[in-house]
């Protein structure tokens, strides 16, 4: 196998899982929502690399008097359909981080706290009380 | 050449996402989640894209930075420190890394021209030309020369209308949260008399 060969991939996989595992065992919801930003971003990153070519250049067409110097055959571009695909998830995720924030501040507004085990002790706490009145 | 740069920034990626974890003050995390996005804008143009980069500098670096930096200042800096076991959420990440690696080798090498990736639609984007009306050569279809810009609002423009209705419905979500937000907190009991409450029933 040549030298960089899936390595990408590999870091890719890495960062993905530091964002998983910060979702999953951490129980402060802001540190939730930057773990999946980080997960978010590893996938960005895994489309943008299935995209490069390597000796290839940013898929800006260069010109001269004549229009367009060659395509794709005389100039290698990478390829640009996945950089377009990840313009929007980028923009689409910085929109569910919004919501997400925006969620996290109501909570805190609510109960007082952002770590989910003191959230679940007093939804506990509540639903007995109800449970209690006849 | 191309390569080592690309190795360089993404173990620095990696050590940056560990810092991430393993940080309890959040203005820290946040701040770390800032270069991380600068870190990933200069993979992005050492992998070819440039748009995908400057989307991320200003979005990545520069939006969610300040949402977080807005959040923190309503919700305190400090993460508990966590006292559950990490062996249970660790299983399931090294289980789950673990096939993905295994999966990795079925995908075609990083950066050869031949992947099949690059052989479906992307290579008739960037072919897109018409004859140029009583000279010689061609110009594009669309007017541009940067691809990325003509796929997103020409040939995908669709996608794009998309996204912005995510974006609005999420801009609607957000004002719809804080709408009423500066009610007092709710009222409720004691611990101990829940306790008392918790024995009655």
């Amino acid at each position: 196998m040549e030298f960089p060969g899936l390595f990408n991939y590999w870091v890719v996989i890495f960062l993905m899982m530091v964002g998983f595992y910060a979702l999953i065992s951490r129980g402060n919801l802001v540190k939730k929502v930057v773990g999946l930003n980080l997960f978010q971003t590893s996938v960005i990153i895994f489309y943008v690399s299935t995209g490069k070519i390597v000796g290839g250049t940013a898929p800006i067409l260069i010109e001269d008097d004549h229009g367009v110097a060659g395509g794709a055959a005389e100039v290698l571009y990478s390829n640009p359909l996945p950089h377009v695909l990840m313009l929007t998830a980028i923009v689409v995720g910085v929109a569910t981080m919004a919501m997400a924030l925006a969620l996290v501040v109501r909570i805190k507004e609510t109960y007082g706290t952002i770590e989910d085990d003191e959230i679940q002790e007093q939804v506990l706490a509540d639903e007995l009380q109800e449970g209690a009145r006849p | 050449m191309e390569s080592v740069v690309d190795l360089a920034l993404l173990g620095l990626l990696a050590v940056t996402a560990f810092g991430v974890l393993r940080l309890r003050n959040l203005v820290a995390v946040v701040m770390l989640m800032g270069i991380y996005s600068f870190l990933s804008a200069a993979l992005f143009v050492v992998l070819d894209a440039v748009d995908v980069a400057f989307t991320e500098v200003a979005v990545g670096a520069g939006v969610s930075t300040i949402l977080a930096l807005g959040t923190l200042a309503l919700v305190g800096t400090r993460q508990k420190r966590h006292t559950k076991s990490p062996t249970i959420p660790l299983l399931i990440v090294l289980v789950t890394g673990g096939m993905l690696v295994y999966g990795t080798y079925d995908l075609p090498r990083w950066g050869q021209p031949d992947n099949p990736v690059h052989g479906h639609v992307a290579p008739e984007y960037l072919e897109m030309h018409v004859p140029l009306a009583g000279e010689e050569g061609e110009v594009l279809e669309v007017h541009i020369p940067n691809i990325v810009t003509t796929v997103l609002a020409s040939y995908r423009g669709y996608d794009t209308l998309g996204e912005t209705t995510v974006v609005f419905a999420a801009m609607v979500g957000v004002l719809t949260l804080f709408v009423g937000s500066r009610r007092p907190r709710r009222t409720r009991g004691s611990p101990a008399d829940d306790d008392g409450e918790d024995g009655a029933s």
